[in-house]
């Protein structure tokens, strides 16, 4: 099974197991992790489920959209250059483990 | 000390997680009729009925949420009389809760049409998770769908139809879709991209009946001008009405919604009501409204859980709203009305544009197709105050993301 590891601004971290492609944000909100909210249900329009992505993964990584770039404009926290959206970063063959930093906040 | 909230869509959820955020340490009960862990609805009518997409419900919160929050939730469990001199709720399993402060988000329900054969196996309406299991069971051994309103449920679920590659009619009462909510300009927009989408739009057309094959099940749709439209599924999405009979029943004030201030508070200071169910004052648009969003719920119950802890501000967040039909992303910053003058920015034909409903000589809202950066523009700008007139926006090289970008560098 893949894995997800969130990892808090207090350095607290939780590894969540998931099913294919399972995307981020469904993996945190159904997992209580806090700091994840997901209000537009995955769809690239709130920027609530903001995630900075450790830099080993980025590879790994779909390309980044025209939608989320440029709602990414938009998140609460500072948007750095590990910036994604985590509805549009979904774990499977290519991304069976990944390690992401929750920013501080979302609204 | 202990707050009750009645509903368990986004907004109760949210008024209970902002209430934690704030510090209130009390007890804090959610009763919900629905059965089962609390869901978001936007995805019903998008994802969920694409082709690929399977109905598997997107939690609001995950289940730890409730045991880590001390949040208790009593889903299935349904709210049925509230008697205010006591402060206390009766609830459909037989006991009762007491409260300090009352919550109802009760939210909205599909409005019924009333016409022959409206009852029909196969005519389905769309607002939860159980309808949209019916329909996803549906979807794919249909031919021919025919949808009752074009608003923005109906012509989601019109696009979503279409991928199944089913023949889809829609027929609108009004003279545009989305007549209430959007700008003539968009509505016109959308209603030819329907069109080229494959959907038979029309429009000046109500529905007068439904017929019924031998089996039972519907197999045609007769409409107000007589034509007679095949259809072996039928959505209805005809709006919806406010759940406002607990409210009533308890004596307090109703009018299209549960009547509360700019705190978001009844008639009777204990009980607040927000989102769906709520009619209040609005700062972005004359008088009051009732808003069915997402932001609407959320802001408000944000707003609301400081009000409860004492914070007497004003409710004045700018509204905003997003539509996925098919290919177009639709959002919408603040809220347009007719009379509006409007100006169309970018190239229609490209499928990225917008238009900008300018009131009263300033900026009032803004609709965007395929164009996030447009629409965080607006929200940031009107959200704001920010005045744009229609003489700045004609200017050449004028993009309301380098006009947000000068009020950020001002903040
Ligand atoms: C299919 C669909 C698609 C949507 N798409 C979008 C979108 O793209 N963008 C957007 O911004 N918004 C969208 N919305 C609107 C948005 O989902 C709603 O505005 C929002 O869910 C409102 O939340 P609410 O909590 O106020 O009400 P609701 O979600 O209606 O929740 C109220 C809950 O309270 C329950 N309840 C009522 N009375 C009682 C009682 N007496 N006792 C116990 N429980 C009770 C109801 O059964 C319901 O579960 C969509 C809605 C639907 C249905
Ligand atoms: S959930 Fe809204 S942008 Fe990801």
């Amino acid at each position: 099974m893949p894995s997800i590891t969130f990892t808090q601004p207090d350095g607290t971290a939780q590894r969540l197991e998931v099913e294919q492609g399972t995307t981020l944000m469904r993996a945190a909100v159904s997992n209580g992790i806090d700091g994840i909210v997901g209000e537009c249900g995955g769809q690239a329009m709130c920027a609530t489920c903001h995630v900075y992505i450790r830099p080993e993964y980025a590879d790994a990584l779909p390309e980044l959209g025209a939608d989320e770039d440029e709602m990414l404009d938009c998140t609460a926290a500072e948007r750095t250059e590990r910036s994604r959206l985590g509805c549009q970063i979904s774990t499977g063959a290519s991304l069976p483990e990944i390690i992401v930093d929750i920013p501080a906040g979302q609204v | 000390m202990s707050v009750v909230i009645i509903g368990g869509g986004q907004s109760a959820l949210q008024v209970a997680d902002s209430l934690r955020g704030n510090g209130y340490t009390e007890q804090i009960t959610i009763v919900a009729d629905e059965a089962g862990l609390p869901y978001q609805r936007p995805p019903l009518s998008k994802d969920f009925l694409s082709p690929q997409g399977t109905p598997k419900p997107l939690p609001l919160r995950g289940e730890n949420f409730f045991s880590q929050k001390s949040i208790k939730l009593l889903d299935g469990v349904s709210a049925t009389d509230i008697d205010r001199p006591n402060r206390q709720v009766a609830l459909s399993n037989g006991n009762s809760l007491g409260y300090t402060h009352l919550v109802l988000a009760t939210g909205a329900r599909n409005r019924l049409i009333e016409c022959p054969g409206s009852k029909l196996d196969g005519v389905h309406s769309l607002r939860t998770l159980d309808d949209v299991q019916d329909l996803h069971a549906a979807l794919p051994a249909a031919k021919n769908v025919v949808v009752v309103g074009a608003g923005f449920i109906g012509l989601e679920f019109a696009a979503a139809a279409r991928a199944h590659d089913c023949h889809v009619t829609v027929l609108e009462f009004a003279a545009r879709p989305m007549a209430r909510a959007l700008s003539e300009p968009m509505s016109q927009w959308f209603a030819q991209a329907h069109r080229d989408l494959g959907v038979e739009l029309r429009l000046n057309e109500g529905i007068e009946r439904f017929e019924a094959a031998g089996g039972g099940e519907v197999m045609a749709a007769v409409s107000s001008t007589g034509q007679r439209y095949p259809a072996d599924l039928v959505l209805v999405g005809v709006g919806v009405l406010p759940n406002v009979a607990l409210a009533e029943n308890a004596g307090l004030e109703t009018s299209n919604g549960i009547v509360v201030d700019q705190c978001l508070r009844t008639s009777d200071p204990s009980i607040f009501a927000l989102g769906d169910c709520a009619n209040f004052p609005n700062v972005h648009s004359p008088g009051r409204t009732r808003l069915e969003s997402v932001q609407n719920a959320t802001d408000q119950a944000r707003h609301l859980a400081g009000s409860i802890l004492g914070d007497e501000s004003p409710y004045a967040d700018l509204p905003w709203f997003w539509s996925t039909q098919g290919p177009y992303r639709l959002q919408i910053a603040g809220l347009s009305q007719a009379g509006d003058d409007t100006l169309v920015l970018g190239d229609p034909r490209t499928a990225k544009f917008s238009v900008l409903c300018f009131r009263g000589e300033a900026l009032a809202a803004v609709e965007s197709v395929n164009l996030p950066a447009d629409h965080l523009a607006a929200r940031k700008l009107i959200g704001a105050g920010t005045r744009i007139t229609r003489a700045e926006a004609e200017e050449a090289g004028f993009a309301l993301k380098n006009r947000a970008r000068v009020i950020a560098g001002a903040v």
